[in-house]
């Protein structure tokens, strides 16, 4: 049996689990589907889960990155908070916001690129060596902002976490040209083949002669711009950069989207458009929370339910129960995958 | 710091605080000061306030921070003991295991003044604690709401502080306290923003959303100042006008929330000092000087601030703190 690969795709566990999320909220909330058009931009629950997602997101496509390359980036939440405040702090005693978001964003290459440089010349295990940054990190965004919010009024740094542009939030338009830009990157060039050769067996990609030192060099600064633009994202937002609360766990947010995207944690096959979906799972859940009126105490467990379910569902065991019973709803790559 | 600086900053305290009798009881005493860190602006507020009261009395304050951690406090309390500090004051980071040190500082008579939080020790190992009344916070907020919106229905969304945390679970408690005796208003959606600003607009885009774009909405009841302030952005984002559509009122008052009030987009917020240390040099005093013991539990003021209180002249006057 052939299927369109678009076909195929859409058939995934993630777009069902993403449907079935999406369609609880509806029962819970029948408005949420309801999109109207207001002051120049579309308005409406989903346009929420969309742009609150949005830095989730961005998180995850660079954490896709370094995860198929079977490492782990724990210090992307602490790189968005020291983003965010080295733009807020700069923008804030005077310079301009062209030059501040470009040196935001060299804070955060330079922070990834430190990540890079100890895994791979330092050779310390990734957890390890992004641990450093993680905790390092948050008090090094403190310092700058002095341990408090700094608040300002830039309207380009402002415009990036509420401004709109063809109806549609500014975040979400960000994370939909990293997504498309850096999917075609990987795909439309062999470096995604690269990045899974080096996750397999780093050795065996070496003497295959992939260099995979520059390469794991190139995946962490990658996540660390990325997370620097989901904290230019947040800051803008709130029009303050908050250094204690900026990114908090947002890292296991990122590293969550990745997993429920079916990217293994032991590297190799990855997709970063599906870690999109997972990241929009994540939001699609915390907004129908919010929405929905239970107390607060629920929060977490009927996130982490959630969570569970869809993983068991993803399961090789789930898949094989549902290739023997309902072989019409898994599609002929999750089967060769096995 | 500039010498400038640091005259503004004591200038703007003086003008903070009600200018105790003991004016001069401390000069020259040596007290410790084992603070937990500066998680918070208003942590570094207490820490920049409470430097500034010791050098307005003319105390020696050897200042220690513990970075959240309890083993330094130890450390630090057993570093005053051994130098034969005056007094002590702490703010400690946990509730529990301080019955050892604490009985050190007894042997060596050395009084202790608790600050900001409680501990699970028996009353006698410290002379006395300053705290806020975070029940009564609550309370003045709702009552506050109550002698506002008169007989008028009022439906009001509440952003909680962290889930079970104890200002959260207190202010809550104490805001359904405030407003019990008006039963035009009730609470219609209540969720935690986690005390932050980035929560607490994510939240009330969900509240505003739920609830018909906010047109059912009469007021927001925040746990804190930081999500009012995301609250009020997401109000304006879905195109109503904070204070004035919707009722703005919060707990803490810290700088920002006074710049909205400026520009009328909050309506009030009740007072936590962030002077603790003015009671605790105040009844140290009375202690060293004249053997007065003080009551073992000194309940801050829970001030109400409105627009009609010179916002801008409470804002000014805060933000050097350190908020």
């Amino acid at each position: 049996m052939k299927r369109h690969p678009l076909t195929a795709a859409l058939l995934r566990p993630q777009f069902a689990a993403l449907a079935a999320v999406l369609f609880i909220n509806w029962l819970l909330f029948p408005g949420f589907f309801t999109i109207t058009w207001q002051d120049g931009r579309l308005f409406g629950s989903l346009i929420d889960v969309l742009n609150r997602g949005a830095p989730v997101a961005i998180l995850a496509i660079g954490v896709t990155a370094v995860i198929a390359t079977k490492g782990v980036d724990l210090s992307v939440g602490a790189v968005m908070a020291i983003s965010g405040a080295v733009a807020a702090v700069m923008v804030s005693s005077g310079t301009p916001a062209t030059i501040a978001i470009p040196v935001a964003l060299l804070a955060g290459l330079v922070c990834g690129f430190w990540n890079g440089v100890l895994v791979t010349y330092l050779d310390i295990q990734p957890i390890i060596a992004t641990l450093v940054l993680m905790v390092a990190g948050r008090g090094l965004a403190q310092l700058i902002t002095e341990g408090s919010i700094v608040t300002f009024s830039d309207p380009l740094l402002s415009f990036i976490g509420t401004g709109a542009f063809l109806g549609l939030p500014m975040p979400v338009v960000i994370a939909l040209v990293l997504m498309v830009g850096a999917t075609l990157a990987v795909r439309r060039t062999a470096l995604g083949l690269l990045i899974e050769a080096v996750g397999v067996n780093r050795s065996a990609a070496r003497f295959a002669g992939i260099s995979s030192r520059l390469l794991l060099l190139l995946v962490y600064s990658f996540a660390g711009v990325c997370a620097a633009i989901a904290g230019l994202i947040v800051a803008g937002d709130i029009r303050g950069a908050d250094a204690n609360n900026a990114g908090l766990w947002l890292e296991l947010d990122a590293i969550l989207a990745v997993v429920l995207g079916g990217t293994s944690l032991l590297g190799g096959r990855f997709s970063i458009p599906m870690s999109v979906v997972g990241a929009l799972i994540i939001q699609a859940m915390n907004t129908g929370i919010l929405i929905s009126g239970f107390s607060p105490q629920f929060n977490l467990v009927v996130k982490s339910g959630v969570i569970i379910l869809i993983l068991v569902l993803q399961s090789p065991m789930a898949a094989q129960w549902m290739g023997r019973h309902l072989s019409f709803l898994t599609s002929p790559r999750n089967r060769s995958a096995k | 710091m500039s010498i400038i600086k640091k005259l503004a900053l004591v200038a703007g305290i003086g003008a903070l605080m009600s200018s105790t009798a003991y004016a001069e009881g401390l000069a020259g005493k040596v007290i410790g000061f084992s603070q937990i860190g500066s998680e918070s602006g208003w942590r570094a507020a207490e820490t920049s306030v409470t430097k500034a009261e010791a050098e307005r009395l003319g105390v020696d304050l050897k200042f220690a921070d513990a970075q959240q951690k309890q083993e330094n406090q130890i450390k630090a309390l057993r570093g005053f003991i051994a130098q034969g500090v005056d007094a002590i004051l702490i703010a400690p980071v946990v509730s529990t295991g301080w019955e050892e040190v604490l009985t050190e500082a007894k042997d060596a008579e050395i009084p202790v003044v608790l600050l900001d939080r409680g501990i699970d020790a028996p009353e006698d190992l410290y002379l006395t604690s300053v705290a806020s009344d975070q029940v009564k916070e609550g309370r003045v907020a709702g009552e506050w709401l109550v002698s506002t919106v008169g007989d008028r229905e009022c439906k009001v969304v509440e952003l909680q502080g962290t889930v079970g945390s104890s200002p959260a679970i207190n202010r809550k408690q104490g805001f359904e306290e405030g407003i019990a005796s008006a039963s035009n208003i009730s609470i219609i959606r209540s969720q935690t923003g986690d005390f932050t600003r980035s929560k607490g607009k994510e939240v009330m885009e969900g509240f505003l959303k739920a609830e018909g774009g906010g047109a059912g909405i009469c007021a927001v009841y925040a746990h804190n100042d930081d999500m009012a302030v995301g609250a009020i952005q997401a109000i304006k984002d879905a195109g109503l006008k904070p204070g004035s559509d919707i009722l703005v009122v919060s707990i803490d008052a810290v700088p920002d929330i006074f710049a909205a009030m400026v520009s009328g987009e909050a309506n009030a917020t009740v007072e936590l000092t962030p002077n603790m240390a003015g009671p605790a040099f105040a009844a140290l005093d009375a202690y060293l000087n004249a053997g007065t013991v003080p009551e073992k539990f000194i309940i801050t003021e829970s001030k109400l601030y409105t627009p009609a209180d010179d916002p801008q002249g409470e804002y000014d006057r805060r933000k050097g703190l350190g908020y």
